[in-house]
């Protein structure tokens, strides 16, 4: 089964240690401006989302992509960028409505979370996630985690009623 | 690698901006932060100065392990000339601006001379203007943070000072991140002595390291021992700070209402479960901090409603077993209003305190205060809390510190600290190692500059008796020089529950590759030492200020666990400096200086 960056927000400190793991195993130095997860940080509402690529079931940064070079790794089911056909034409970064695709100046090619494909194929933001807010897990573990949550509610409202 | 190799001048006097690079020696021998800004500091001013005039420099300072995924590698450090003690000033904070300074490009950030009006520095990669500040002049740093990202970007981090730092109140800390803070000796006074009201900085650059495989390797493992440890993995992340009012009350050295009593009725209303139970929202990191430990919290209704962080533990102490107050509402409102005002919740509680003692024996008239101020009384605390904040009516003699308040009435013998800087929430004389540190802290009265409570309460790295005085020269010099050098590398001193000198070794020399040994870390740490300590011997201060409030020395704790006890710190103090090789007058000899080959 395809594995996910599951994302749980509530879990999240905001200590940004995904961020600096992120650029350091992709570009080998600390830069969170580079990173490919963001941590949005509210401090007025205490909230913390870190947010990546949901590796859309149907890209639309891969479909508009003139040159084919954004494909997606059918064991993962996340799409990577081909440096060798990126031409920097920026078409990805107009047509992803979440803002997870970027490219910068100095490299001059689309950049966007590949679940570390392009390297090990193992989330480095995972690993240095002390919270848990990042899991790298099943595809289904979330909704299966969420079905049983509802059930035990369930459970309880039923026993309720019943009792 | 580690450094960035630049350092950002600024004269705001006449408005001069200029870049220099680091000298790679000088930052060799002193790492970073607290130890490279002052020996900068040390060689580029005259410490006999007044620390409010022009001539004081401002250094915003950051370590080589700030901005990587070093645990905790987030941190700065505001060092000057303190106007609170005449002594070295370097205080240290969390949060995200240390970091946002280091990807802006800048190892340190050096702040001299005084703006003709108020204005605040904007630091957008190497792009730096110094800008008028009149629409956030007289704003608290909750409403400066947001009119300046308005007017900078939105994704800039910053650190301000509060109208407590424009109107010079010798509490005034700096400000970062709406509720961190660069806390002690009045760093915020001389921000606001320079006209100068924040430092925004937006960074898009990188931090890189020497060796980056084996870096984030030491990374992985120190982030797994932080974990794996009761207090760092789950002590502070869960109760924060304040886990452990319950600890030290039991153990009798609480200081309760301005140290007349060892223990606090009302500790469990301000402990870190209580805290938990009713006010906490979550917890959350500073930059790269896996430990967590700052609380976020809300108190929901009633008069003191208010949201916020906080209530830490030095501060549930310092504006509530100081004062008496056991109201957690009112004294975490307190605490925020410390925050957005921009005081030490130390100092400005323990002000607090010495008023109160003060008012209750009859040598502060009530005109003079406008109302009682009683112990407990927790509307009183939240009342002056503001007015000293803001400087106006009484709290403007507040504003002064606990030491000038209690000089002021005649009665200097009644202020908590030492150099005219409060002590924390440790009782020196249920715990004879904290008093030697108090005593001999080249910042004043401190528990950071060397926290022997780790070997006295927590028995890191091993248990030691807190009432005996055997062995605490050596455990206060150690800890003393552990923690300069944790404090120059921009990690955090709460590493230190779980993680030793020989982890943090290995994490600063993967970063910089400067060829670093595990022992020659200490001795960097020891030379900091010293360099402070010769710092203020050149500013004036002597052996005479090793000193404790007579209170220490010759009143015995009435009751409690360590009833009966005095501070014996005569009994220490001469094998203190023997240990150090200082001479009987506490001056490091010729023979020292030179084997630390630290250069007067």
């Amino acid at each position: 089964m395809a594995k996910i960056l599951s994302i749980i927000p509530e879990r999240c400190t905001a200590c940004r240690a995904c961020e600096l793991a992120c650029s350091m195993k992709h570009y080998g130095e600390f830069n969170p401006a580079r990173s490919r997860i963001k941590v949005s940080i509210f401090l007025e509402e205490a909230v913390y989302i870190p947010t990546a690529c949901t590796q859309c079931s149907e890209a639309w940064c891969a479909k508009i992509c003139p040159t084919t070079a954004i494909l997606r790794n059918d064991d993962y089911m996340a799409y990577y960028v081909d440096d060798n056909k990126c031409v920097g034409c920026k078409m990805c970064v107009l047509a992803c409505p979440f803002g997870a695709i970027e490219l910068y100046p100095d490299h001059g090619k689309a950049e966007k979370c590949d679940l570390c494909l392009s390297i090990d194929g193992d989330p480095e933001c995972v690993k240095f996630c002390t919270p848990k807010a990042l899991l790298f897990t099943d595809e289904d573990a979330g909704p299966k985690a969420k079905q049983a949550a509802t059930a035990l509610r369930m459970k309880k409202v039923y026993k309720e009623m019943a009792g | 690698m580690g450094w960035i190799g630049t350092i950002l001048r600024v004269n705001l006097s006449n408005g001069s901006v200029a870049k220099e690079p680091l000298n790679p020696q000088l930052a060799r021998a002193y790492i970073g932060g607290r130890g490279l800004a002052t020996r900068m500091l040390y060689d580029e001013i005259d410490p006999r100065f007044d620390p409010l005039g022009p001539t004081n420099k401002l250094i915003l300072a950051t370590g080589p392990l700030t901005g990587t995924n070093a645990p905790t590698g987030g941190r700065y450090m505001v060092v000057t000339k303190s106007p609170l003690t005449g002594a070295i000033a370097c205080s240290n904070s969390g949060g995200y601006v240390g970091a946002e300074m280091k990807y802006a490009g800048y190892d340190l950030v050096i702040v001299e001379g005084k703006a003709p009006h108020p204005v605040y520095l904007w630091v957008n990669n190497d792009r730096v203007e110094i800008r008028d500040a009149a629409q956030a002049w007289g704003q608290s740093t909750h409403e400066t943070e947001d009119i300046l990202h308005n007017a900078t970007n939105a994704e800039a981090k910053m650190c301000s000072i509060g109208p407590a730092g424009e109107k010079l109140s010798l509490t005034a800390c700096v400000i970062n991140d709406k509720h961190r803070a660069a806390g002690r000796s009045g760093v915020g006074a001389v921000m606001g002595s320079k006209n100068l009201k924040a430092v925004v900085f937006r960074g898009t650059r990188s931090v890189k390291v020497a060796h980056p495989h084996a870096f984030m390797q030491a990374c992985l493992a120190a982030v797994g021992k932080l974990k794996a440890d009761h207090g760092s993995g789950e002590g502070l992340p869960t109760y924060g700070t304040p886990g452990i009012v319950n600890v030290i009350n039991a153990h009798g050295f609480m200081p309760t209402n301005n140290f007349q009593f060892g223990q606090f009725i009302g500790a469990e209303r301000i402990s870190g479960e209580t805290i938990r139970d009713e006010i906490l929202t979550r917890n959350k990191g500073c930059f790269a901090c896996t430990i967590a430990c700052a609380r976020v919290t809300e108190v929901k209704a009633g008069q003191f409603k208010g949201s916020g962080e906080g209530p830490e533990y030095e501060t549930v102490w310092g504006l509530g077993a100081m004062t008496g107050v056991d109201d957690l509402a009112a004294v975490t409102k307190a605490g925020y209003l410390c925050n957005e005002l921009g005081m030490d919740t130390i100092e400005a509680g323990v002000a607090i305190a010495t008023a109160m003692e003060l008012f209750e024996r009859g040598y502060i008239p009530e005109s003079e205060i406008g109302r009682p101020l009683r112990f407990g009384d927790a509307d009183a605390l939240v009342e002056m809390t503001e007015k000293l904040g803001k400087v106006e009516g009484f709290g403007a003699i507040l504003a002064l510190g606990g030491a000038r308040v209690a000089e002021r009435y005649g009665h200097p013998e009644l202020f908590m600290g030492v150099k005219k800087q409060a002590f924390a929430a440790y009782d020196g004389r249920g715990a004879q190692g904290m008093a030697l540190g108090y005593a001999t802290s080249n910042r004043g009265a401190c528990h950071l500059r060397g926290y022997t409570i780790s070997a006295e309460v927590f028995g890191v790295p091993q248990k030691v008796d807190p009432f005996a005085i055997e062995g605490k020269a050596a455990l206060a010099k150690a800890s003393q020089d552990a923690t300069a050098f944790v404090d120059s590398t921009g990690t955090c001193v709460f590493t230190t529950f779980a993680l030793g000198p020989a982890d943090l070794h290995a994490m600063l020399e993967l970063a910089t590759g400067a060829g670093y040994t595990e022992d020659e870390v200490i001795k960097i740490g020891e030379r900091i030492w010293n360099l402070e300590r010769l710092f203020n011997l050149r500013a004036g201060l002597s052996a005479k200020d090793d000193t404790l409030p007579r209170r220490i020395l010759e009143e015995p704790i009435p009751a409690g666990p360590a009833m009966g006890k005095v501070a014996r710190l005569s009994e220490m103090l001469p094998e203190y400096y023997r240990l150090r090789g200082w001479d009987p007058q506490g001056v490091p000899t010729p023979e020292k200086l030179k084997e630390l080959a630290l250069a007067p």
